[in-house]
């Protein structure tokens, strides 16, 4: 699903944000990302949704190539992918609902639908209930929610969170990882940037470390490998 | 075909629903967010309805002046003297003729016996014309042209033609200051041209900016959105709307300005015509003018946000 040949980025620092990283993973795979606080997990995932480009390398995604990707045909990759980020950018002057809603209105869909489907995502985040408040009412983690709701609240195919639980307390921390378990579940292709190595490691997914820019170990979990193996 | 947010596969009524919505829906919130910032709102408007008033103000007076000229143009006679023996019956044939002329609204046949009663009447050369043996006076046909404005160069045609029918030894056209008073509108209307040119690039400018700053005040909302996949069209959109309300409601407010100066010009208005005998009411816009008021004002409004769009929306990318 996500594929990254030799992909290298640099900055016109002359700092190498990513260095020859080549990388694969699965449709339907999840995946958590680690490394130490710069190793590039951050520049990985902004390559995956084109907000950055590479500087050398190439990057498919779903088989299409996007390394070159017209600015024209961006939209309609981002679309494809679910967006978490540590800071949650939510839009302040508009209520919960408004802002779960968004991808679908972008999407041109009537609505009825937009409202069941905003609704149905937050059901899932367990937040239906503060669907009219404004962000700024609400606490870290359920802004946090809130933002992951719209970004499945259209069911792309892959979703990509980058320090999702970065702000939240442990017990929080394990209930968002648990609902990007959920949606892996039904067949989303999950990467999940994280600091928290004890917080992952209770998760049974291959994790892949990454250490200036480059890619240390791509550590598939036992079970991988023998399933992999009797294949 | 449509790259959009709109999935390809949808058929294309769905599509055009979902632009339709889109597009109804982004009118609406681009009124409603002019009307939450109230003050700054009026600012722009009042600017701008100022500047659409003035051009649109001249040029209504360049129109009633140019009625009123029209009337003067109306009031001018040719006067045909026709050759010293052409027989009454020509004389009235030839009038009836000049009647059914297009650019001719009436004839007024003045036999020559009718000519000699009034010369003796008016000029006081009664006792002298007892003199001589024969009627010294032609008969006259005076034909009123039927113009509509300013044409002179027609009048002219009119005349010449007319110069050259057989039965007519002189043509003459009794009203040469008319052209004069046209010549004069001509480089004032050229003069209300420029500044309505001027006014309409200060016009651009001004929405241009306000755009450019509501575009800079919604920066974080643009990366968001961005973030999320809207094409450019989809973030254009409010911005080009909130445009084109800038516009159709500054024009909204110098229609409403022209109409006050009207108000304000009627009385004495009508005093000066009462003075110059004319029947001349004065002119309003219009539902023509409205309209034109109204659109011009949109589709500067459009234009300006359009530029400030095109030149700052791309600059702003989710980092």
């Amino acid at each position: 699903m996500i594929r990254f040949k030799d992909v290298s980025k640099r900055y016109p620092t002359g700092y190498d944000a990513v260095n020859r990283l080549s990388l694969e993973l699965e449709r339907g795979e999840m995946a958590f990302l680690t490394g130490h606080s710069g190793a590039g997990k951050s520049t990985l995932l902004k390559l995956i949704a084109a907000i950055e480009r590479p500087t050398r390398g190439q990057i498919l995604i779903d088989g299409h190539n996007v390394t070159n990707l017209s600015r024209r045909r961006i939209p309609s990759l981002r679309r494809k992918i679910g967006l978490v980020f540590q800071n949650y950018q939510l839009l302040h002057d508009r209520s919960v609902f408004d802002n779960v809603a968004l991808p679908l209105v972008i999407a041109g869909l009537p609505p009825q639908e937009i409202g069941k489907r905003t609704r149905a995502a937050l059901h899932k985040v367990g937040l239906l209930k503060r669907e009219k408040a404004l962000p700024i009412t609400l606490s870290g983690g359920e802004q946090q929610r809130v933002s992951i709701a719209r970004a499945v609240v259209n069911r792309p195919p892959i979703l990509l969170a980058d320090e999702p639980t970065g702000n939240l307390d442990p017990e929080l921390s394990e209930e968002i990882m648990h609902l990007f378990e959920q949606f892996h579940q039904v067949g989303v292709t999950v990467l999940v940037a994280s600091h928290a190595l004890n917080l992952i490691s209770r998760f049974n997914k291959r994790i892949i470390r990454l250490e200036h820019g480059k890619l240390i170990e791509s550590n598939i979990t036992k079970r991988r490998r023998a399933e992999r193996r009797a294949r | 075909m449509v790259r959009g947010a709109i999935l390809s596969r949808t058929p294309l009524t769905v599509r055009l629903h979902a632009h339709g919505r889109d597009h109804a829906r982004t009118l609406i919130s681009s009124l409603g967010r002019l009307y939450r910032a109230p003050v700054s709102s009026t600012m722009t408007t009042a600017v701008i309805g100022i500047a659409l008033a003035l051009p649109g103000g001249l040029y209504l007076l360049l129109a009633n002046l140019q009625a009123v000229a029209g009337g003067w143009q109306s009031s001018a006679r040719i006067s045909l003297f026709l050759e010293l023996d052409t027989p009454p019956q020509s004389v009235k044939a030839l009038g009836s003729r000049l009647r059914r002329h297009e650019d001719v609204t009436d004839v007024q046949i003045i036999s020559a016996k009718q000519a000699l009663h009034e010369f003796r009447a008016n000029s006081g050369f009664g006792g002298a014309l007892n003199a001589l043996p024969e009627n010294p006076l032609p008969p006259v046909l005076v034909v009123s042209p039927a113009l509509s404005s300013s044409q002179t160069k027609q009048t002219s045609a009119l005349v010449a033609e007319l110069k050259e029918l057989p039965e007519v030894d002189l043509a003459q056209l009794d009203m040469q200051w008319l052209e004069r008073v046209h010549a004069m509108m001509d480089i004032a209307r050229r003069g209300v041209t420029v500044i309505a040119l001027l006014l309409g690039l200060a016009v651009l400018l001004i929405v241009g900016n306000t755009i450019r700053l509501d575009i800079q005040n919604r920066r974080e909302e643009i990366e968001v959105v961005k973030l999320i996949g809207a094409t450019d069209a989809f973030i254009r959109r409010p911005f080009l709307y909130g445009g084109m309300w800038y516009g159709l409601l500054g024009g909204l407010l110098a229609w409403l300005l022209i109409g006050a100066a009207m108000l304000l010009m009627a009385g004495p208005a009508q005093h000066l015509a009462l003075l110059y005998d004319s029947k001349h009411q004065l002119l309003g816009p219009g539902f023509k003018g409205t309209f034109l008021i109204l659109s011009i004002g949109a589709a500067l409004g459009l234009a300006g946000s359009w530029l400030a769009v095109r030149r700052h929306l791309s600059a702003i990318e989710p980092r």
